[in-house]
């Protein structure tokens, strides 16, 4: 009989029960290490499984992500084995994508502000700074938006205004990206697409 | 990719040029080694000695920036030994149409050049025409004005010798990789040509692609399985990016951004929409006019009529000419004419050309909003070295972005293949997805701008903006939507009928008089009528066995997974290759992949129809006069060379490059002071400038600084050891780094000349970790290809000496 992977590691976990022969004298060390092992299997057990695609190369490898009920964090990320172009591989990059999560230390997880001419980051709420993004973006707009070009013809651009990226970013994010900027004008408009 | 990468396990022979397949887009080489599990050929060719030679059946090297003189070498080949398929060149490409009596080529340029203006008038660049307006054609291919008597006229100059003196290839060499490739010109065989940056970042980028194109379809590898011509692309959604056009030539659906002389919409419909006198081609361009509409309903909604031209004037325009794109964009914040910058998720003090140029550039902004998930050298640009941020009055944003993992939304691969995925947690702390941060800060503009007024508010206020959940958050499904598209009033089309509301099931329902909306036409089709989203499917049916797997997500366009398909079969719609069935003409039907066009096949001489839809004549272009720099490539040398003079012509450049004059652009060609050639690439461990794979402690140790790559001759000459720190050294700037001493590289013998190639990787940056060095873009030049003003990253000059 086929084994899958996926069915051997829960199969695995009912190897918890050796624990009661501590009760007879034998070292259970390496049951107790095993059983840690075991209890972080569990974990993937019981955690909810989503899909997702590698963020890295454009081969879109499928990944499976499992997420701890209890934390509501990502405990381990690996390929999908369903997936028909990587069937469950992944290269070094994909294979470490769980260290683009909270896992990671150096994760931005505040909204940091660099005050002209200071040398540091300040924290700030949100509302604060995307007020104050507003307003710069409204104000170099209007000192400088060109209604019609020297011809006298309607350009509705403004040029002292410009926006890259992403190709890193999901398909409907980058729309939003691109009806922002058409909207406010923006025609200094680029990304990794071209470099 | 016209193919996608399942299918390259399909290839007889592979095709590897301008790509480390197997270093950077690691998982296509499961696909290859199926492929030569089944007996195919790999052939790589590559200035270094990679990993990917190391899996290729024949690897081989040229001097960077030499593809075309390598390639119009096979074109020759092909012709003279008769090793096009010939049914297919005839009948599918335009080698049989004669050009005009005027049209020319002579050292190096072709008719119609202006050197004052750096510019071709491409008025001769056409085909004779007959009464009725369509190109006249001698099957025979024998007329010496037809395409393919004066393809064979124009690459008769890149005999062995000439290419070898250009390439530093030996003569062995490109005998056997023209033999081993063009022994897929027949009917029974697949080849593939797979690229990537290594053809892109040159100055003459559009032709060394063009060349492999033209290669394909002499071959008659376009449309089947295992053929194509397969670009890699490098980032995970560059696809989708480029799709939804964050550019500033095109809008979404590669509609052309829009000129400031095309007053109306009707000026600018009539501009893109090509005509074809000829009934045999679909000429599909012509539907555009409903794809404009539908964006413009997408974007302005209600607030798009008939009467405002459905809000055409509210669309930026260009002024005619104008060059927007990115080498202009760091000069002119350079200059200091643009005030503020919006980066999302990209590194451009890392990634740009003359890294110092660019870095001084951010100075003289006065507001810099990123967005990204882990800090980098652009965000902290203020804090570079050798700046004092006490002098810098920028002020900077960095907003916290959700990961990949920790959205909701879809990506479309290399493949075309539009993959959904799901949010697996929530993004940690106040960071949140850029699409929430897009929709709080246009909510906000349009606030300010109902309250205060301001400049032409109209294009703000008016844009639909209801892409928000219950709860206020960004919806990607809602965005998604309307991206494929919606019908905005009951409408029957033939004789179906449509619901208001419901979903466009294709972009061949898309109406141009405002009663459909669609984001992107391309898209259309990505959800079902019923609203079901097709791009979630995981169905791993694959009814014809070739690996389509149709059911499978969704593919652009229509789901079509191998695009210009009916270029596989004959005339009367039977396979070239039984044994590779992608589509026939089966009792009346097409079977198989998503036919690239409904129509019968061309034998029905009433209703069949070209199989290249998306040209205006039907057929593929051998004669390409679409291009700025010449209907047929030819070798032009990289900005900054090695050589004193071009072998093939007296032209030494691409007579279209976009050339910067500032001192801090300044190039040196031919310069003792500068005498290796250098070329730039990635490496697996790390990706691109390194800004989210830097932040990775497992990826770091086994890629943990910046080196450069030498071979064993040139480390003797330079009395360089291996793991000795070293000075790299261009025109316009300098880094420290190890050096690596390998026999990855060898010297080339140009002629006479001896010329030594260096590699290393820009993974690297200045911000973390402390001591990994920094960005090899330094050294590159301010240099863009004529076409679309892609850098030149990948061929330009340097010294390496001992520190």
């Amino acid at each position: 009989m086929k084994v899958t992977r996926r069915e051997f590691l829960v199969g695995s976990g009912t190897l918890i029960g050796g624990l009661t022969l501590s009760s007879l004298g034998i070292n259970l060390e390496p049951i107790i290490a095993y059983a840690d092992e075991m209890k972080k299997i569990d974990k993937v057990r019981s955690a909810r499984q989503s899909t997702s695609i590698c963020c890295y190369c454009a081969v879109g490898c499928g990944l499976i992500c499992s997420t701890d009920t209890k934390t509501g964090k990502i405990i381990n990320i690996e390929g999908d084995p369903e997936h028909p172009i990587n069937e469950g591989t992944l290269c070094a990059k994909g294979a470490g994508i769980f260290q683009t999560t909270a896992a990671n230390e150096h994760r931005l997880t505040k909204v940091l502000y660099r005050a002209p001419y200071s040398d540091n980051w300040q924290e700030k709420t949100w509302d604060w700074a995307i007020t104050r993004i507003a307003k710069n973006i409204k104000a170099t707009r209007d000192a400088s938006f060109i209604a019609k070009n020297s011809k006298g013809q309607v350009v509705n651009r403004v040029e002292t205004i410009a926006h890259m990226g992403s190709s890193n970013v999901d398909s409907e994010e980058c729309w939003l990206i691109t009806a922002m900027a058409r909207s406010l004008g923006i025609v200094y408009i680029d990304h990794q697409a071209r470099v | 990719m016209t193919n996608h990468w399942i299918d390259l396990q399909h290839s007889d022979v592979v095709l590897i040029q301008g790509s480390n397949a197997a270093e950077n887009h690691p998982i296509s080489f499961k696909w290859l080694m199926k492929a030569k599990e089944r007996g195919a050929k790999i052939i790589h060719v590559d200035p270094r000695f990679t990993r990917t030679s190391a899996r290729a059946d024949f690897h081989t090297s040229l001097r960077s920036g030499t593809d075309i003189a390598f390639l119009g070498g096979m074109i020759k080949y092909i012709l003279e030994n008769e090793k096009y398929f010939k049914d297919y060149v005839v009948n599918y490409t335009n080698a049989s149409f004669i050009v005009d009596e005027r049209f020319d080529f002579k050292d190096g340029l072709f008719s119609g050049y202006d050197p004052t203006t750096r510019k071709y008038d491409k008025s001769t660049w056409a085909y004779k025409k007959d009464a009725n307006g369509i190109p006249e054609k001698d099957f025979t291919l024998q007329n010496p004005r037809c395409v393919f008597q004066l393809l064979k006229k124009h690459y008769s100059r890149y005999d062995l010798e000439k290419v070898s003196s250009i390439t530093g290839t030996p003569v062995g060499d490109l005998k056997t990789v023209y033999e081993m490739y063009s022994s897929t010109g027949v009917k029974d065989k697949a080849g593939t040509v797979m690229y990537a940056l290594g053809q892109t970042q040159h100055t003459t980028a559009v032709q060394n692609i063009r060349t492999l194109c033209m290669i394909q379809l002499l071959l008659g590898n376009i449309g089947i399985c295992g053929g194509g011509v397969n670009a890699m692309r490098g980032e995970p959604n560059v696809q989708g990016s480029t799709d939804f056009a964050i550019l500033s030539s095109y809008i979404p659906g590669y509609l052309p951004a829009p000129q400031a002389s095309l007053k109306t919409l009707d000026e600018y419909l009539k501009r893109i929409t090509p005509k074809s006198a000829d009934p045999r081609s679909a000429n599909w361009q012509q539907n555009y006019p409903k794809y404009m509409v539908s964006l413009l309903k997408a974007w302005y909604g209600d607030k798009a009529t008939k009467e405002n031209d459905f809000g055409y004037s509210w669309v930026p325009k260009l002024d005619d000419g104008q060059d927007c794109t990115i080498l202009n964009m760091i000069d002119n914040m350079y200059e200091k004419k643009i005030k503020g910058l919006i980066v999302i998720a990209q590194n451009p003090t890392v990634s740009l050309p003359n890294a110092d140029k660019v870095r001084e550039a951010m100075t003289h902004l006065d507001w810099f909003v990123h967005v990204n998930i882990f800090d980098n050298e652009t965000a902290s640009f203020w804090k570079g070295p050798g700046l004092d941020p006490k002098k810098i009055k920028t002020e900077v944003f960095l907003l916290p972005a959700a990961a990949s993992v920790e959205k909701q939304g879809s990506q479309a691969n290399s493949g075309r293949w539009v993959q959904w995925k799901y949010e697996a947690a929530k993004a940690p702390g106040d960071a949140i997805y850029t699409g929430d941060i897009v929709i709080r800060m246009v909510t906000k503009l349009k606030e300010l701008y109902k309250k205060e007024g301001g400049a032409t508010p109209e294009p703000i206020l008016n844009l639909k903006w209801d892409y928000a959940d219950e709860k206020g958050r960004f919806d990607p499904l809602k965005v998604a939507r309307t991206v494929n598209g919606y019908f905005l009033e009951d409408i029957t089309i033939g004789d179906k009928t449509y619901k208001k509301g419901e979903c466009v099931p294709s972009f061949t329902l898309l109406q141009a008089d405002g009663k459909t909306s669609s984001g992107c036409w391309i898209n259309s089709g990505s959800f079902a009528q019923d609203g079901t989203n097709l791009m979630a499917r995981r169905k791993k049916d694959d009814p014809t066995g070739l690996g389509l797997y149709p059911q499978w997500s969704w593919a652009w366009p229509v789901n079509r997974r191998i695009i210009y398909n009916r270029a596989s079969v004959d005339l009367s719609g039977k396979p070239y290759n039984p044994k590779r069935p992608l589509l026939a003409w089966v009792d009346g039907k097409w079977v198989g992949d998503v036919p690239d066009g409904p129509w019968p096949p061309m034998e029905d001489t009433k209703n069949g129809k070209y199989p290249f839809i998306m040209k205006p004549d039907g057929v593929s272009s051998l004669f390409g006069p679409g291009l700025g720099d010449g209907p047929f490539p030819e070798h032009y040398e990289p900005l900054e060379g090695p050589m004193a003079k071009n072998l093939l012509s007296s032209q030494m450049n691409s007579p279209i490059i976009k050339i910067f004059t500032k001192e801090c652009d300044k190039y040196a060609r031919c310069d003792p002071r500068f005498p290796f050639v250098m070329t730039t690439y990635s490496s697996t461990e790390h990706w691109c400038t390194g800004a989210i794979t830097r932040w990775q402690s497992w990826l770091t140790e086994a890629q943990p600084q910046v080196y450069v790559e030498i071979s064993e001759e040139l480390a003797q000459i330079q009395g360089i050891k291996n793991g000795e720190k070293v000075k790299v050294e261009s025109a316009r700037g300098s880094l420290t780094c190890v050096a690596m001493v390998t026999t990855r590289f060898r010297p080339f013998k140009c002629g006479d000349q001896i010329i030594h190639q260096v590699g290393m990787t820009y993974n690297y940056g200045w911000l973390f970790p402390r001591d990994c060095g920094d960005t090899a873009n330094l050294l590159t030049p301010t240099v863009g290809e004529g076409n679309t003003g892609t850098p030149e990253y990948k061929a330009f000059m340097v010294n390496v000496k001992k520190v």
